[in-house]
């Protein structure tokens, strides 16, 4: 509709160009945090992530294997000798300089042969392989060796494996992970099924003060839920639910409520008259046509407000907090674990970033499956 | 029990609960209470249609009742009581307590900055996010990129972003986006350009913005004369007489303050600084949000205005500020209103990144810290009601709108 006067074209490169640049400066701090979750400690402090995609020129400290280990020392011609090789198994990495002492650490180039004292010599080649030898029998720790070298970017599964599998009490998330799926799905489903029934009358019976009713649901749609949370704490430890599973679902179906029933009501009724009028005639009731006609034909809202519903309680940290973690934190949540990680390693990034992304992960998928009914969710919940 | 199993059962007991609650109060009404039978059937069938709304409400109203009205009053009555005493009336004692303290007038303030800067950068980039991807033939992707940082938590947004506010000490690489970006300046000519200039400038064209509102809300209020729209009109320019204030100071300070140039920074302990680095967790999710219902409201504009405005010759820039602008104002309203109900609950951010250390206190936190730290329910209660008081403006309106379209 802009290019009717046909010029598009002037206007059209700035706009892609902005377009990119707005894409990419939205996605690159969740990106950082995917890369830094592929690395391993070493690289993350060694290096910012955006350098992990390129090789890099990292400054290294190594060290030979232990004369004193088993079969490391072999005696051939008369020497002394330790062969071995710097860097892992498959490693890729390339020395350009090299040294043996912290203050000169590029006096070498690789195959040059360093003099140490007592007569020993060095020799390590670009790829890392080194020869170490002596006229006397070596002893204690290996040969210090600081090397230059350009690494290819390497990725690492082994801080999933930590944090998934590990079953660590601090770091492992796999708990954390069952509780916070404990506590979804029923919080999710139950407010769905009450506010289906409620949104229905609302929307279809006649009855006196239902405008009132619903100008109250549309005022509780904003009130804070931490005006909830003393007096909600005080009653289920009065009625005996205390802190746990129990309370946190009904918190959460509680505040999910207005917005799952305004959503839906709204929904219902633009649904055509005929259909509910024509069962009416036909001598239906309105219980079934609730569940045969209404709900059906819902399904888009009803889907809304689940991923709503879900992704809001799925990422909660506040209801977790106040209803559900007690002293002996065995019913920690995700969002909960990951705060804790905040303060007890808040310098490693690699356990903090896969945390992270665990807790992401879920309810990126869901969001990228499923965006049609959000995005529907979201404009008839706002645009009027 | 294995709460997973808990789990099971609860949604078996809970879905099959309130699904057995419906059909067997129906029945019962039906069949035992009012049957549609005998010489009675035509008075039982009204009072059956009477009573069955209120079968399908009880749930929710109950529900709703106890976990969000009664709340209100509760927490109303908490914070004028003090437990300490059990529960006596203590009047107006805790609200005086909580103004007596700093750290409150800290969180005040921080929110009310929190409340101008997160709607209204949303808001701005939601709108040009809209305007540009609605012209391209990809946008479909970038808007789903834009919009996919809803979805995270703010406490993993909040990881996302320590990593990116990260300092290391001054001889070791940076690992932080925003330190490597820092050292990059050297306080030549670009850094003049881009730390001094630029944000001036930004500046100095938002307090002339702010100018230009306030200048027509006063020909608006000269035209129409005394009227609750001209009160509210007088609030805006109060606050708009704010924001032309505290930009310019930021524009003079934009080119005054001295920068630690080479040297990285601690970010999130520079106070005045790490607010905003925190807003910036908010806006960063927010903007999908905001781009979504505009680019909706954008589409909705009849195209035969906007062909007239070309026809007439207007260029692009008339065309989206004369043109669209005003159509989608209700919307821009919303949007607003919307992020600003979030921005007032915001506890997450805060609590994951610096718990309200180094002057970043807002109410939220300041409320869970007396609640649950401090063990003073009734100062908790009475910030959590200053929350609700900030709410309330905004509760009326919806009610209001909601009551207009329903007639």
């Amino acid at each position: 509709m802009d290019n009717i006067a046909g010029r598009t074209s002037a206007l059209n490169w700035i706009v892609q160009i902005s377009v990119v640049a707005l894409v990419a400066l939205w996605l690159f701090p969740t990106v950082g945090l995917l890369v830094s979750s592929f690395r391993t400690a070493d690289q993350i402090s060694g290096s910012g992530w955006w350098g992990a995609l390129t090789a890099s020129e990292q400054n290294l400290t190594l060290r030979t294997a232990d004369p004193e280990d088993d079969g490391a020392q072999v005696l051939v011609n008369g020497v002394y000798t330790v062969q071995g090789q710097l860097f892992g198994e498959g490693s890729e990495a390339e020395i350009s300089v090299w040294g043996t002492s912290s203050l000169r650490i590029s006096e070498f180039a690789p195959g040059d042969t360093a003099e140490l004292s007592d007569g020993e010599t060095l020799t390590v080649q670009a790829d890392g392989a080194y020869v170490w030898t002596s006229p006397e029998e070596l002893s204690g720790r290996g040969q210090r060796i600081f090397v230059t070298a350009t690494t290819p970017p390497e990725f690492t599964l082994q801080n999933y494996e930590r944090v998934l599998f590990s079953g660590d009490s601090t770091d492992g998330m796999s708990r954390a992970f069952f509780n916070t799926l404990t506590v979804t799905i029923p919080a999710t489903i139950i407010p769905i099924v009450i506010a289906a029934f409620a949104a229905y009358a609302l929307a279809w019976m006649d009855f006196p003060g239902r405008a009132l009713l619903i100008a109250a649901v549309v005022g509780l749609l904003v009130v804070p839920l931490q005006l909830a949370l003393i007096p909600l704490l005080r009653l289920h430890l009065e009625i005996g639910i205390g802190k746990g599973y129990l309370g946190t679902w009904l918190a959460h179906t509680g505040f999910g409520l207005p917005l799952a029933i305004y959503l839906l009501r709204n929904y219902m009724v633009g649904l055509p008259r005929d259909i509910i009028e024509n069962a009416k005639v036909d001598g239906a009731t309105d219980f079934q046509i609730f569940t045969k006609i209404i709900l059906p034909l819902s399904f888009p809202a009803l889907a809304s407000f689940a991923i709503f519903q879900f992704l809001w309680t799925w990422n909660d940290l506040l209801v977790a907090k106040v209803f559900l973690i007690d002293a002996t934190g065995e019913t920690t949540v995700m969002t909960n674990q990951i705060v804790e990680l905040l303060g007890t390693r808040g310098g490693n990034w690699e356990i903090l970033a896969t945390a992270a992304f665990v807790s992401i992960a879920v309810p990126l998928v869901v969001f990228f499956a499923m965006q049609r009914y959000l995005v529907r969710g979201l404009l008839a919940g706002s645009v009027k | 029990m294995n709460p997973a199993l808990q789990g099971l059962v609860t949604i078996i007991i809970g879905v099959g609960g309130c699904i057995a609650y419906f059909y067997f109060s129906n029945q019962f009404l039906d069949k035992v209470l009012l049957p549609a039978k005998s010489k009675n059937a035509g008075r039982n069938i009204n009072r059956a249609n009477l009573i069955r709304p209120w079968l399908f409400l009880f749930p929710a109203i109950f529900a709703l009742g106890l976990y969000l009205a009664y709340p209100v009053v509760a927490t109303l009555w908490y914070s004028l009581t003090d437990r300490n005493q059990g529960g006596a009336f203590v009047g107006f004692a805790n609200y005086q307590r909580m103004m007596a303290e700093p750290k409150f007038w800290e969180a005040l303030r921080n929110n009310m900055l929190w409340l101008i800067i997160v709607p209204a950068a949303s808001t701005a980039f939601g709108l040009l996010a809209a305007q540009l991807t609605d012209r391209i033939k990809w946008g479909a992707i970038a808007k789903s990129l834009i919009f996919m940082p809803m979805a995270i938590s703010f406490v993993g947004a909040s990881v996302i972003f320590k990593l990116i506010y990260d300092t290391r000490p001054v001889d070791q690489n940076q690992i932080g986006a925003l330190n490597a970006l820092w050292l990059q300046f050297d306080g030549g000519i670009g850094s003049f350009l881009i730390l001094r200039l630029l944000p001036g400038a930004l500046m100095i064209s938002a307090a002339a913005l702010a100018l230009f509102l306030v200048y027509t809300n006063m020909q608006a209020i000269r035209e129409k004369g005394a009227g609750a729209g001209s009160a509210l009109r007088a609030v805006l320019i109060a606050v708009m007489a704010f924001v032309i204030y505290s930009t310019l100071g930021l524009a003079y300070g934009a080119f005054t303050n001295v920068h630690p140039y080479g040297e990285p920074q601690t970010w999130l302990t520079i106070p005045g600084w790490n607010s905003f680095l925190l807003m910036v967790v908010l806006i960063w999710i927010q903007t999908g949000f905001a781009m979504v219902i505009l680019s909706a409201a954008l589409r909705g504009i009849p195209e035969e205005t906007i062909e007239a405005a070309i026809v007439d010759g207007a260029n692009p820039f008339q065309v989206f500020f004369k043109i669209k602008m005003p159509q989608i104002s209700g919307t821009i309203v919303v949007v607003w209103t919307t992020i600003t109900l979030v921005v007032l609950k915001v506890f997450d951010i805060v609590f994951a990144m610096t718990n309200g250390q180094w002057e970043t206190q807002v109410l939220a936190n300041y409320m869970f810290d007396k609640l649950f730290r401090a063990s003073d329910w009734g100062v908790g209660s009475a910030s959590a009601m200053v929350i609700m008081l900030l709410v309330s403006p905004i509760l009326v309106w919806n009610v209001y709108n909601a009551r207009k379209e329903m007639r």
